[in-house]
């Protein structure tokens, strides 16, 4: 059987540079391959500037990869053709906030993606957009509202509803719990592991709280300055690490965790 | 979803009731556009309200005083000039060639101003730059020496200054819509839309003019006052709408003339410049305020 989504050799060379008014400074990431099955979760983590989000944005197509393939269903993903990824591969951003059109209202922020991608009717819309909205645990009646109009946890639940609303395979999901509290926060986790079960989606999580990669992911990718230091299963990782970073993140972790 | 509506307290309303809900908090804005309402009122029902011909002479009747003096008559309430014709009428239908022009005016200079700046905005490098700064060299100098250039060079009248000020006012929408639609596509949802596989003119019509609406209300209401100003001051100076037509500049400099002796026929036609001015400065205030307003709380 093929997993759901195969990333091969993928790797990213930003050389360092740029044109007399603007620096560019160099990054590289080495290549790296994983894959993942449907209902699976895997974190990325690492540090700052390790490249964590720039795979998110590889994968979903934002940034073009120097070399390396990602094959979703042993069906290679051209770079070109990005409306067939945004069908199956979807991504919610670090800042709900800011991905979200303040100019409009919820029901077009949410009609946009179907509007692009879909052939549906008016009615059939705003039936998925009720839907939806209803999926992610908010009201038919926030269709009429705007962003200001929403609180962080709403905002975040929007942004999930934008990202299932085209019914996926992969959500890609970039620190999507960075500026929640923290019962927002377990809430918003609580839901998205549920809507993963019922709903079988691939979920890539990419985050620096250990504690939540640690409750949610099956497998985890530990990056350092855009190298891959170790991956594997979850409990394997944190219990017995191999790598001396990721020795040294874990002894973080734990010592905030346990009570001394 | 059933259309049914069982919640008929709840209430939903639209952006541009939220709008409407907004600018009614500033009374003066609301009296400001009470005042333009009038006017645009005269723009469009003109002919129906005004009594008399505003080209008519009446030989019967030179430089009438006003219907509150005691020498008028209610006939002609506001007057006549020094050659007969009613001030009234004369004033209606300088109402409406002068704001109803500027408003044509605007409206064209914004139409072509906006695409110019739109496509500066998306595209990137040499295209950008030279359609950003195709017209920069007009804004060097004031509008109303262009205009007189202009007309200097196509000769006298309303039509060639119409070009003129319609020149004069695009480099301004160009620049402020290419700011924009700069600043908004760096944004966020910009990119989300473009992952969904938006298109720029989606991109443009969907994600970027619904944030523009705040700077095309200020550039417009701007704008706006500029071309009034400027299409009585070349009237004024005779080198727009030339005299027997009523316009409001036209009618200021014939009544120059006669200034001692009926101190109303300036009188009026410049307070209804000042008015017309006032009003569109202050609803644009209000406008600008209450959509910034309609998205923030």
């Amino acid at each position: 059987m093929t997993a759901l989504l195969n990333v091969e050799e993928l790797s990213f060379i930003q050389k360092p540079g740029g044109s007399w008014f603007k620096k560019v400074s160099g990054f590289q990431l080495e290549p790296l391959s994983f894959s993942l099955n449907a209902g699976e979760t895997l974190a990325i983590v690492g540090e700052n500037g390790s490249g964590k989000s720039l795979i998110g944005k590889l994968l979903v197509g934002a940034a073009k990869p120097t070399s390396g393939n990602i094959y979703l269903n042993g069906q290679k993903l051209s770079e070109r053709n990005l409306k067939q990824r945004c069908l199956s591969i979807r991504m919610i951003f670090q800042h709900s906030n800011e991905s979200l059109n303040p100019g409009i209202t919820v029901a077009k922020i949410l009609e946009e993606p179907l509007l692009l991608n879909t052939q549906l009717s008016q009615p059939d819309r705003l039936k998925k957009i009720d839907e939806t909205l209803n999926l992610v645990g908010l009201l038919s009646e926030h269709m009429f509202f705007y962003r200001h109009m929403l609180s962080d946890g709403q905002r975040q639940r929007l942004a999930l509803a934008k990202a299932l609303i085209l019914n996926p395979q992969i959500i890609v999901a970039d620190e999507p719990f960075a500026a929640l509290d923290p019962s927002v926060r377990s809430q918003t986790i609580n839901l998205i592991m549920k809507l993963q079960q019922d709903l079988g989606l691939g979920f890539i999580f990419i985050s620096h709280n250990l504690g939540i990669v640690r409750h949610i992911s099956d497998r985890v990718l530990i990056l350092q300055n855009g190298k891959v230091v170790e991956k594997g299963k979850t409990d394997a990782i944190f219990n017995w690490p191999n790598n001396e970073y990721t020795e040294k993140l874990m002894k973080s972790h734990q010592s905030l965790v346990t009570p001394k | 979803m059933a259309n049914l509506n069982m919640y008929q307290e709840e209430f939903h309303p639209s952006p541009l009731v939220h709008t409407w809900l907004e600018f009614r908090k500033s009374h003066i804005a609301v009296l400001g556009l009470w005042v333009l309402a009038f006017f645009i009122s005269m723009v469009i029902f003109g002919p129906l309200i005004a009594p008399f011909d505003p080209l008519m002479q009446n030989p019967n009747a030179f430089l009438i005083e006003p219907a509150w003096d005691a020498n008028g008559s209610i006939r002609h309430v506001f007057g006549t000039d020094s050659i007969g014709r009613d001030l009234l009428s004369r004033l209606i239908y300088g109402c409406r060639m002068t704001l109803g022009l500027s408003i044509l005016l605007v409206f064209l200079s914004m139409l072509v101003g906006v695409a110019i700046g739109a496509i500066a905005g998306m595209s990137r490098g040499v295209r950008s730059s030279i359609l950003n700064h195709l017209l920069d060299s007009i804004m060097a100098v004031p509008t109303l020496l262009i205009a007189i250039v202009i007309v200097g060079i196509l000769g006298v009248g309303l039509v060639n200054s119409m070009w003129a000020i319609s020149l004069a006012l695009i480099p301004q929408f160009v620049h402020n819509t290419r700011e924009v639609v700069r600043a908004e596509m760096q944004k966020e949802y910009v990119l989300a839309s473009q992952l969904d596989g938006a298109r720029r003119f989606h991109l443009f019509f969907y994600c970027i003019l619904p944030n523009m609406y705040e700077m095309l209300v200020v550039q417009c209401t701007m704008a706006l006052s500029v071309a009034i100003l400027d299409v009585t001051a070349l009237g004024f100076l005779g080198l727009g709408a030339q005299p027997p037509s009523p316009e409001l500049g036209t009618m200021l400099s014939e009544g120059l003339k006669v200034a001692y002796k009926s101190p109303w026929s300036i009188a009026l036609p410049g307070s209804a410049i000042f008015l017309m001015v006032l009003s569109i400065n202050v609803v644009g205030d209000g406008l600008r305020s209450a959509l910034r307003n309609r998205l923030s709380h």
